[in-house]
């Protein structure tokens, strides 16, 4: 059973046509990346499948049953959504912030139990923040921000998880560790990923399927081996690319 | 812990806040007397009985009921517009209310008629935002306040023009009940129950609140129906700013400021703010308000001065030692 299928899916944002008739299956286990140059609408597509917009036409399914059906919080038990940026009006604490990730999970007048207090707690620590749980996250850096959210994320515990961008604002360091743990996190527990990443060789480090658009409503999508070529890379991103022998398959350069 | 000592205090402060109340004025009542009246002994003072339980009670109790009304509706209302300066009047609601009102005592109508004119015009208002900021698209957050200051210019106009055809010797009412006035409020038999209802309403959206919170993409992300949420806290928090501002006229600062101390105070969750607003709210108009009939005695001051003195100088200081909560940018 897939967890997220679209059939015919036409998105469009303003004159440009995200994608026409586009197929794909989102299985367990699978770590999708989304790939294509700026305002081709990689954001509009996550949140077309998060169900937070409306398709054009087509369907989405989410557990084969039609996304824009199923109520929102049953919906967000089984998808979480990484936004690419964070808006923070009012104040609130670190570990505030990411028990708002237990929200689909609770009852209409449920209190956050000691249980999700240890879920959000083990997720901090996860991200590397569990000395932080106190501090406000307004006065977090942008990185340290980035990485309450990835806890929020993993807090709210769904098989399907879409991430924007998620090693935005991170230091190298960090963009790994971040990287290995979504790739340790999908692997222990069958989830499915789907990133949008511009760093063309971590995607390629980190994902096993390959989403690309092109800006005109045309699609590639597959493994690496079958869509990652210098053609197809040079296509999507307008740009000549030098292919280099790494220690881990090839490394792309702009030339 | 921490959040029992900030509701035993607060419960304390309503407690105190209404004793002081019902204390004050130019008949002296002793703590004795009103412990006597209260638990219905015969007080041998049938003056005192007379003054506390048929002027000073109902004033105070209306005061309190005001003074919660807005509280909750700013708390409500900064998370609807998630904007920390929005108070229950932003979005021209009490504009409606006094144009109304100001239309009945020119008419001149009696009191009854004078409240049914405020709550109406309010309605009207509420409702005249609410349709207009839907208009084709989406309900946006700077689209939905756009309207409200829009509209609210509007009656601030409306009002002008009605005080400048108003007779010379009903202006002084028409501004006292622009500037807020409890005098001859009867008990809040109507009220009290909006209260009520209304904060149990606040209270069980309250996690939902929070999350609303952080933003409404996120909220939407997190399984809330944003749309139904949103139209819900603005027809809440419209009903408990009509509800006030019907039995008080417009009474400035307690709905911007009262969420906003109790979030300084390190009140964020929504579950405890707004009971707690309510409190606050409520023992804050009480003192005011006594304060008001008071301190020129015999003379009577409209209570919306006295929460601006009161509120202004207390609100400073609390920003002041709070800065890392608002200041600090990253």
């Amino acid at each position: 059973m897939s967890l997220l299928a679209t059939q015919a899916l036409h998105i469009t944002i303003g004159s440009t046509t995200v994608c026409s008739d586009l197929e794909i299956t989102i299985n367990s286990g699978e770590r999708w990346c989304v790939l294509g140059r700026n305002g081709t609408g990689k954001t509009t597509l996550l949140h077309t499948l998060a169900g937070l917009r409306p398709a054009d036409a087509g369907d989405i399914t989410l557990n084969d049953q039609p996304l824009s059906r199923l109520a929102r919080k049953l919906v967000a038990q089984h998808l979480g959504l990484l936004f690419q940026d964070h808006a923070d009006a009012f104040p609130a604490t670190v570990l505030e912030t990411v028990l708002t990730g237990r929200h689909p999970w609770l009852g209409p007048l449920q209190w956050e139990s000691s249980q999700d207090l240890a879920i959000a707690r083990n997720t901090l620590h996860a991200v590397n923040m569990c000395d932080m749980e106190d501090r406000m996250v307004n006065t977090l850096s942008g990185g340290e921000r980035r990485r309450v959210g990835i806890a929020c994320l993993l807090a709210q515990q769904t098989p399907l998880l879409l991430l924007d961008e998620p090693t935005n604002h991170l230091d190298i360091h960090h963009q790994i560790s971040m990287l290995n743990l979504l790739q340790e996190h999908g692997t222990q527990n069958d989830k499915a990923l789907l990133l949008v990443m511009h760093d063309l060789n971590l995607a390629v480090r980190y994902c096993n399927r390959f989403l690309l658009l092109f800006g005109d409503g045309k699609t590639l999508q597959g493994t690496a081996e079958a869509v990652l070529t210098q053609a197809n890379l040079e296509r999507l991103y307008q740009h000549p690319l030098l292919a280099v022998p790494g220690p881990q398959g090839m490394v792309w350069l702009p030339r | 812990m921490r959040t029992t000592v900030l509701f035993s205090t607060l419960l304390l402060l309503t407690v105190a806040s209404l004793l002081f109340s019902l204390a004050s004025g130019s008949v002296a009542v002793s703590w004795q007397e009103l412990l006597a009246i209260f638990t219905h002994v015969d007080s041998g003072n049938g003056l005192a009985e007379q003054v506390v339980m048929e002027l000073r009670w109902p004033r105070a109790a209306a005061a309190f009921t005001t003074g919660a009304l807005l509280a909750l509706a700013g708390g409500l209302m900064q998370v609807l517009l998630r904007n920390p300066l929005a108070d229950p009047y932003v979005l021209g609601v009490s504009g409606g209310a006094a144009t109304g009102a100001l239309l009945a005592m020119l008419a001149g109508l009696g009191s009854l008629w004078l409240h049914s004119a405020a709550f109406s015009g309010a309605l009207l208002s509420m409702l005249l935002v609410f349709g207009l900021s839907h208009g084709s698209g989406s309900w946006t957050t700077s689209r939905l306040l756009l309207t409200g200051i829009v509209i609210a210019a509007g009656w601030g106009a409306a009002i002008g023009l009605l005080l400048a055809l108003s007779p010379e010797q009903g202006l002084r009412g028409m501004l006292f009940w622009l500037m807020g006035d409890l005098s001859n409020t009867p008990f809040p038999s109507g009220s009290l129950p909006v209260l009520l209802v209304g904060l149990l309403a606040a209270v069980a959206i309250g996690r939902a609140l929070n999350i609303l919170a952080h933003g409404e993409r996120t909220a939407g992300a997190l399984g809330i129906n944003v749309r139904a949420l949103r139209r819900f806290i603005y027809l809440l928090a419209s009903l408990l700013t009509a509800t006030a501002v019907t039995l008080a006229g417009s009474i400035g600062f307690i709905g911007l400021i009262v969420p906003h101390m109790l979030r300084l105070l390190g009140l964020r969750d929504h579950r405890l703010l707004l009971p707690a607003a309510v409190l606050l709210g409520g023992s804050l108009l009480v003192v005011a308000d006594t304060l008001a009939r008071t301190l020129l005695a015999p003379r009577q001051l409209p209570v919306g001065i006295l929460t601006a003195l009161i509120g202004v100088p207390v609100f400073l200081m609390l920003l002041h030692h709070s800065r890392n909560l608002y200041g600090e940018e990253r």
